[in-house]
């Protein structure tokens, strides 16, 4: 089956300093590709480009079979979800906030509250439907933005760090049950994190960047005991111990 | 209880001149005030500091620039504008127009700019996302709204220069309230001050009320 990603000789600058370069990535479908990497590594400017909220300068990107610059970018985008590290709720409640993006698409009133409803279950959150955004925990509003993407059945699901403003509890818990939607839902998602460990549950393959480049792509137990160069070995050797 | 019939006229006519005014400027300044908070072009903010010199215009100025504007030998003089309630709309335009358009922006500013790009990366259209922005904006836009309001129902220099405060015709509260204080008619005066008072009050209740309601959705 061929990649529903492809990406070759992607390049993006912020002024002179080139802040993205990815020669080739493919990305096949029904995949879960972590992406690892430090502070700065240009992981979620690499989400970004993918959503087409933010142009490259250089670089062809394949999707489903057709080179981005032939889609309609709203089209494009509407086959694409993308869920920040903050939740970024507006002011209205959960249930209308999970609706959103399915009122973008136009999709029928009468099959709204069915998926919404599917997808709050789906992440514990049925009994906040009626409840006001600002009225949330952090845990709790991190999964009214995760259930406001899946319920979108996106092509595409990418995740930049969704677990980044949580404090170890709610992070703990939303890490678990997002690890056993990923696994059960057989969708293609990309998602940033800073950890080779929760990379290496979450991701079916892991692509580590290290200063704006792709270095190496590859099973967690392959980037471990063969990293691809120094700086993606002194990344690995920051990191708390790495299980396979 | 009878309310004098002239009293009412100039009540009527100051609500629809500076209600239309207002509404006028509304449909002018948000959408330049959108593009002045979400758009990145050359200029940008020469316009911006344009607009905000434009918040605090003198009405006494506007009224000037209007006058020579609509007088009859100026540009716009063959239209016959001058000292008609027509004259008055455009003098108020002009000056509501910069207060609502600088508290659209400042409004829109104060949103997380993340909110744009989370709205585009769910899939909304340009429309749309202006759209919800407005919506999560709504309670400084209302409050940009009484402003504007407030800044044309109360000024006085250029309903005076462009109306040229007739009788049956151009005048309006506070026009009025000149007239009677310039002849000693100090009881004239504070009724219609009272009038118009009340007229601001019950329009910015009417608008706080909405605003509020908002609030605790």
């Amino acid at each position: 089956m061929s990649a529903l990603v492809e990406i070759r000789d992607l390049h993006v600058r912020r002024g002179e300093r080139s802040v993205l370069e990815v020669s080739s990535l493919d990305v096949q479908r029904g995949e879960v590709l972590a992406l690892v990497g430090p502070n700065g590594a240009g992981k979620t400017t690499l989400l970004l480009v993918l959503a087409r909220l933010l142009e490259p300068e250089a670089g062809k990107i394949v999707f489903d079979q057709r080179p981005l610059s032939q889609w309609n970018a709203l089209e494009y985008r509407r086959k694409t979800s993308f869920v920040f590290q903050t939740p970024l709720l507006l002011d209205m409640t959960v249930a209308e906030n999970v609706a959103l993006g399915l009122k973008f698409r136009r999709v029928k009133k009468d099959q709204i509250p069915a998926r919404v409803d599917h997808w709050l279950a789906q992440f514990g959150i049925t009994s906040l439907a009626k409840r006001r955004a600002a009225e949330l925990s952090g845990g709790e509003a991190q999964r009214v933005s995760l259930a406001r993407a899946f319920v979108l059945d996106p092509q595409l699901l990418l995740l930049d760090e969704p677990f980044s403003s949580l404090d170890p509890s709610a992070r703990a818990k939303l890490f678990g049950d997002l690890t056993a939607l990923l696994a059960a839902d057989h969708r293609t998602v990309m998602i940033v994190t800073h950890n080779l460990k929760d990379a290496s549950k979450l991701g079916d393959r892991v692509a580590v960047m290290v200063g704006g480049r792709l270095r190496q792509v590859g099973s967690p137990s392959q980037i471990k005991s063969r990293p691809a160069d120094e700086e993606v070995a002194a990344f690995l050797m920051d990191l708390p111990h790495i299980e396979d | 209880m009878s309310i004098d019939p002239e009293i009412l006229q100039i009540t009527v006519l100051s609500l629809q001149v500076s209600v239309t005014a207002t509404l006028l400027s509304l449909l002018l300044g948000l959408p330049l005030g959108t593009l002045l908070a979400l758009g990145r072009f050359p200029g940008r903010s020469f316009l911006m500091s344009l607009v905000n010199t434009g918040m605090g215009l003198p009405p006494v100025v506007v009224g000037l620039f209007v006058a020579m504007m609509l007088w009859r030998s100026g540009p716009l003089g063959d239209f016959h504008l001058i000292y008609t309630p027509a004259a008055i709309v455009i003098a108020q335009i002009v000056i509501a127009f910069p207060v609502v358009t600088g508290l659209t922006a400042a409004a829109l500013q104060a949103l997380d700019p993340g909110l744009r790009l989370q709205l585009l990366g769910l899939g909304a259209s340009r429309v749309q996302m202006i759209w919800m922005l407005w919506r999560e904006a709504r309670l400084p836009l209302l409050a940009g709204l009484m402003a504007g309001f407030g800044s044309v129902i109360s000024e006085i220099g250029a309903s005076m220069m462009v109306g040229g405060n007739i009788r049956y015709q151009t005048r309006v509260l506070t026009t009025a309230i000149v007239l009677e204080t310039s002849k000693g008619e100090f009881n004239n005066a504070i009724g219609l001050a009272v009038l118009l008072l009340i007229i601001t009050f019950l329009v910015n209740w009417g608008l706080t009320w909405i605003q509020q309601k908002g609030a605790k959705r």
